[in-house]
């Protein structure tokens, strides 16, 4: 339960941390650390080099802009939720952070971070996707948007290129009705299945590789999630319906 | 970095979590070490005064940072803080070993919520876990411990 050896860098600008990931081979970014940090401590991931971001400059803000609200990459989540501005703008965002693991996970932890690790059972990137937000991925070549429904291809995999790495994620305002409902097993747990309504737009979390789009009218259509000892797929199929039902009369 | 208001050498292995480093190379046992996955909370230290998990950090991340541990909440010789106090009073600890973890998130938790409500509460040590004492008698530990701190 200890981190494998990496070589470790510390960059001090977003241009220095895009020149380490062009030039280094197996390089994984260090933000928050709360997801990262247990997979090197049960050696599921194993990068030979480490690029720690938490002392580049530039990357620590919320602000408004294109009628929503953008949060850097190394906002961390207690940041977003004790936000103004996303309590004003997206409020759900507001109500999705509270769901995130606990508070002391939070206060380190970054949206962004949480969007590039892509689990399919978390709160954000299902946000972003009902939301129908943006993140922007910069890299030594330039920088672009990808749009949430391009940006998640499967368990934890992202459209991200392995020079690029998130700078911001920008999540539109949220109109009502809005929801995020979900079921654990325990408080702060990943969820067994969730799902976010953003006025018509459905996203469920939990029930398949990456977040997914459903219909209102038939939320369990096509899915097939896997079952496990926490939930078998049939529960999850039963949580999708009874979550939507709630989130429908939001 | 800073622990406990002393100024400590830097770190020299880069794999080092910031949980090992205090244990073994400060000499710090306070701070427990259970899943080191970041489930449990017996870590848990303050960083720039927030609670955050010593066992998903590096040691080397919290250069140029101020830590505290459960040993920098009372010095020795000193009255307990009024955390320690009312976990103390209420009966608020049997084996101990989430004691620090505990201790140092509902430090955390009264600087959020001064007055928390009972949600807030529950909301503030779920994410911690005890395995002896019980819950109840902590939840009354966080209360005296609000009441002890105005």
């Amino acid at each position: 339960m200890k981190p494998p050896p990496f070589e470790y860098h510390a960059p001090s600008t977003v241009e220095e941390a895009c020149s380490l990931l062009a030039s280094l081979e197996d390089a994984k970014v260090l933000a928050g650390g709360q997801s990262l940090i247990p997979l090197l401590n049960f050696r599921l991931a194993r990068p030979a080099h480490l690029i720690d971001i938490n002392r580049v400059t530039g990357l620590g803000r919320i602000y408004e802009r294109d009628g929503g609200v953008a949060v850097q990459a190394l906002v961390r989540q207690a940041a977003v939720e004790d936000s103004d501005v996303v309590a004003r703008v997206c409020p759900l965002l507001t109500d999705a952070i509270q769901l995130v693991a606990h508070r002391v996970i939070r206060n380190r932890g970054t949206v962004c971070g949480s969007l590039a690790h892509a689990d399919p059972a978390s709160e954000l990137p299902a946000v972003l996707l009902a939301l129908s937000g943006q993140v922007v991925a910069r890299s030594a070549k330039g920088q672009r948007t990808i749009g949430a429904e391009e940006f998640f291809k499967g368990v934890f995999e992202t459209a991200l290129a392995p020079d690029e790495m998130v700078v911001e994620a920008w999540f539109p305002a949220s109109a009502k009705p809005y929801a995020i409902y979900e079921e654990s097993r325990r408080h702060g747990d990943f969820a067994l299945a969730g799902v976010v309504r953003a006025t018509d737009r459905l996203a469920l979390f939990g029930v398949a590789g990456t977040p997914v789009l459903a219909d209102p009218r038939d939320p369990a259509k096509g899915l097939e999630p896997s079952g496990d000892l926490e939930a078998t797929r049939e529960f999850r199929l039963h949580l999708v319906r009874v979550l939507v039902e709630k989130a429908m009369a939001a | 970095m800073k622990v406990n208001g002393v100024e400590r050498p830097s770190p020299v292995d880069p794999r080092r979590l910031l949980s090992d480093f205090l244990r073994h190379d400060l000499g710090l046992t306070g701070t427990h070490v259970g899943c080191e996955h970041g489930v449990c909370g017996c870590c848990t230290v303050l960083l720039d005064g927030a609670p955050v998990r010593s066992c998903l950090m590096l040691a080397v991340q919290a250069e140029g940072h101020d830590l505290t541990t459960i040993e920098g909440l009372a010095r020795d010789g000193s009255p307990l803080h009024p955390v320690q106090q009312a976990f103390h009073e209420t009966h608020g600890l049997q084996c101990g070993f989430c004691t620090p973890g505990f201790v140092m998130s509902v430090v955390g938790l009264l600087a959020q919520h001064p007055n928390p409500t009972p949600e807030e509460i529950d909301e503030g040590i779920a994410g911690n876990l005890c395995r002896c004492t019980g819950y109840a008698s902590i939840r009354r530990a966080v209360s005296r411990a609000a009441e002890l701190s105005k």
